[in-house]
């Protein structure tokens, strides 16, 4: 029986999870469009945000202290990645550095699996994230409402940045037209080392709201979030802001709607679904709904 | 003729040493022989795409499943089906072939979807292809989970007849091999290296790019098929999870380490990875950092992207053979 709260706990729920993938998206796209890099180690971030978050838990500090810092470190993670795996291949064929990064996921979920074992950890979330607000039938977990307005919130912050500052500008040239930037004075290798820091730091947060939301995290969660916010950044046109946000939650919403209205017998396709959407877009629309088409001579 | 003497030299040479593994090797050392050769077979059959042409495919585990699933349903045996497979299709419950028919029919069906979803798959480009031919992996996936008729989902289907032996699996890597160098040693493989270096400039001479990408494409298709039902009739019981990402990651490392720009470096690959594999699978266990392995593989991976691009063999074994063996003659000269 279809009711409308279903209806409605259906559509809180692909916000959130649209919400989770957007914010991977955003990150997917902002290195793609200067690197032309379809970063699959971006996945492992969320994950190894994750455990940060508890490294920091464990180690005595209180949440609020704890998310900032498992942000900055995944940032500067996200930045030596870079240095070591990337940077060394700049100006070579682009699949090289797609190749390195399947390489860089295999190895950071490796290195976690040795480091924290296999088991999934608990996901302790903050006590003022643990509550549920409830309207007769109709419930909704404070850190659902928490994942969809800090998803808007940085969603309206990142569109202010790539506009109004200096170093955001200079990003979106770049990823314009990276030779002409260069000639203009704008420090190419420190815009990508921003670019990195900033995705990571956003898939470190997207890592916090994905162990809240489901409660545990192990070595592998990232892998499946990770493809499909690349699925999502290719549907809404990779190396737009816009188009990856809107990517997440067609995504999002295209998921737990196919899972929640088909028979249950259905509701094991749900990954293939996912992956027919991008198939049927990259055929009508090559480069997402908002890309540009971009002539490689 | 020359090639003819070659080729016929190498396959007794060949069948020399499986007779020698077949009669001599342990039980377990002949296996990990047997996977060896699956594998080979996987890289090569991928390295006609993803190496010889500008094709970076990571859907061929998607096709190696399609062959198993189909060489598996054609060789099973007849009177246990409708208790294993209930709700098996009219179509499907009569038909059964022997297990060499069954293998290529696997490989043809597999051939006749990379041909199908080749028309809009390989119109796209680079990435875009990757990730295309990653979700056609996923679905296939997806599929066999789902299917539960045919499939009988995550089960997996067991019982499957052990007809796969070394000789068979031999037999298929020879005749990937065979294949894939006459197509990349003619003009139809001058015609897919062109359109590696520069798609572009090959156009402009009249070359037909998807022509070439879909020819490379089925045909690699075909023997990754072939290379699921062997590997189907040597484990016995198949499931989705044999057919995931773990495996598309592992033979894309092994073709890039090996050298994907190369067959003997395509080949090279599995041999490495095996015997990589089995040295360091004990270090593991003994020192309880499981993942150590993979850790050690998608390093070497990295560093190999960094320092040496084009893989471990930039050149194919025999000519590298050749020019040792001349370099030789010349030291003795002088």
């Amino acid at each position: 029986m279809v009711s409308a709260t279903y209806i409605l706990d259906l559509f809180i729920g692909s916000f959130v999870l649209g919400s989770m993938y957007a914010l991977l998206a955003i990150g997917m796209s902002i290195i793609y469009g200067i690197l032309r890099l379809i970063n699959f180690a971006h996945g492992a971030m969320l994950m190894v945000g994750a455990y940060f978050y508890i490294m920091f838990l464990t180690m005595g500090l209180d949440p609020i202290t704890s998310l900032p810092l498992s942000m900055a470190l995944g940032a500067v993670l996200g930045v030596a990645i870079d240095f070591f795996a990337y940077r060394p291949l700049r100006g070579g064929p682009e699949l090289s550095m797609l190749i390195t990064s399947l390489g860089v996921y295999i190895f950071l979920e490796n290195l976690v699996r040795i480091i924290a074992t296999p088991q999934p950890r608990v996901f302790p979330l903050p006590e003022f994230l643990k509550g549920v607000y409830r309207y007769g039938d109709f419930s909704v977990r404070v850190i659902e409402i928490f994942t969809i307005a800090s998803t808007l919130v940085l969603f309206a912050a990142l569109v202010l940045f790539f506009t109004k500052t200096k170093v955001g500008i200079a990003m979106r040239a770049t990823a314009d037209d990276l030779e002409a930037s260069v000639l203009m004075g704008i420090d190419a290798n420190r815009i990508i080392m921003i670019a990195f820091a900033l995705a990571s730091m956003v898939a470190a947060l997207t890592g916090f709201l994905w162990g809240g939301m489901y409660g545990q995290v192990d070595p592998t969660t990232g892998f499946m979030p990770g493809v499909k916010a690349f699925i999502a950044a290719v549907v809404g046109g990779i190396g737009s802001l816009t188009g990856s946000v809107l990517g997440g939650y067609i995504l999002g919403y295209a998921e737990i709607y196919s899972v929640g209205l088909l028979p249950p017998e259905y509701s094991g396709l749900r990954d293939g679904i996912s992956f027919l959407i991008l198939i049927i877009i990259l055929l009508i629309r090559p480069y997402g709904l908002f890309g540009r088409e971009v002539e490689r001579v | 003729m020359r090639d003819a003497k070659r080729v016929l030299l190498t396959a007794l040479i060949g069948a020399a040493f499986l007779l020698l593994i077949d009669s001599f090797a342990s039980g377990y050392h002949k296996y990990l022989i047997e996977l060896m050769g699956i594998y080979a077979i996987l890289t090569v059959s991928l390295g006609l795409t993803n190496g010889f042409t500008d094709v970076f495919s990571l859907g061929h585990v998607g096709f190696m499943a399609v062959g198993a699933y189909t060489a598996s349903l054609l060789t099973f045996p007849l009177e246990k089906r409708p208790s294993y497979f209930p709700e098996l299709p009219e179509i499907l419950k009569g038909a059964y072939l022997p297990y060499p028919a069954a293998l290529i029919v696997g490989g043809l069906l597999a051939a006749a979807i990379a041909f199908v979803i080749g028309f809009p798959v390989l119109r796209l480009r680079g990435h875009y292809l990757a990730v295309a031919t990653l979700g056609f992996m996923a679905v296939v996936y997806s599929l066999l989970l789902n299917l539960e008729p045919i499939t009988r989902g995550a089960l997996g289907i067991s019982g499957i007849p052990e007809y796969t032996n070394i000789w068979w699996i031999y037999l298929w890597l020879g005749l990937t091999i065979y294949v894939t160098w006459r197509i990349v040693d003619s003009y139809h493989g001058r015609a897919m290296i062109a359109i590696r270096e520069d798609s572009i400039a090959a156009q402009s001479l009249g070359i037909d790019t998807f022509r070439y990408r879909l020819v490379a494409f089925v045909i690699g298709a075909f023997f990754a098929g072939v290379a699921g039902g062997l590997y189907a009739h040597l484990i016995t019981l198949i499931d989705p999870r044999a057919f995931s990402f773990v495996l598309t990651f592992n033979i894309i490392i092994m073709l890039i380490v090996g050298g994907m720009y190369t067959i003997s470096g395509a080949w090279l690959g599995a041999v490495l990875f095996t015997v990589l594999m089995q040295v360091l699978r004990p270090v593991e266990e003994s020192t309880g950092l499981y993942g150590l392995v993979e850790l050690i593989f998608s390093a070497l991976l990295v560093a190999i992207m960094i320092y040496k691009p084009r893989g471990i063999l930039e050149e194919e074994l025999p000519a590298l053979v050749r020019r040792w063996l001349k370099a030789g003659e010349g030291s003795k000269r002088s």
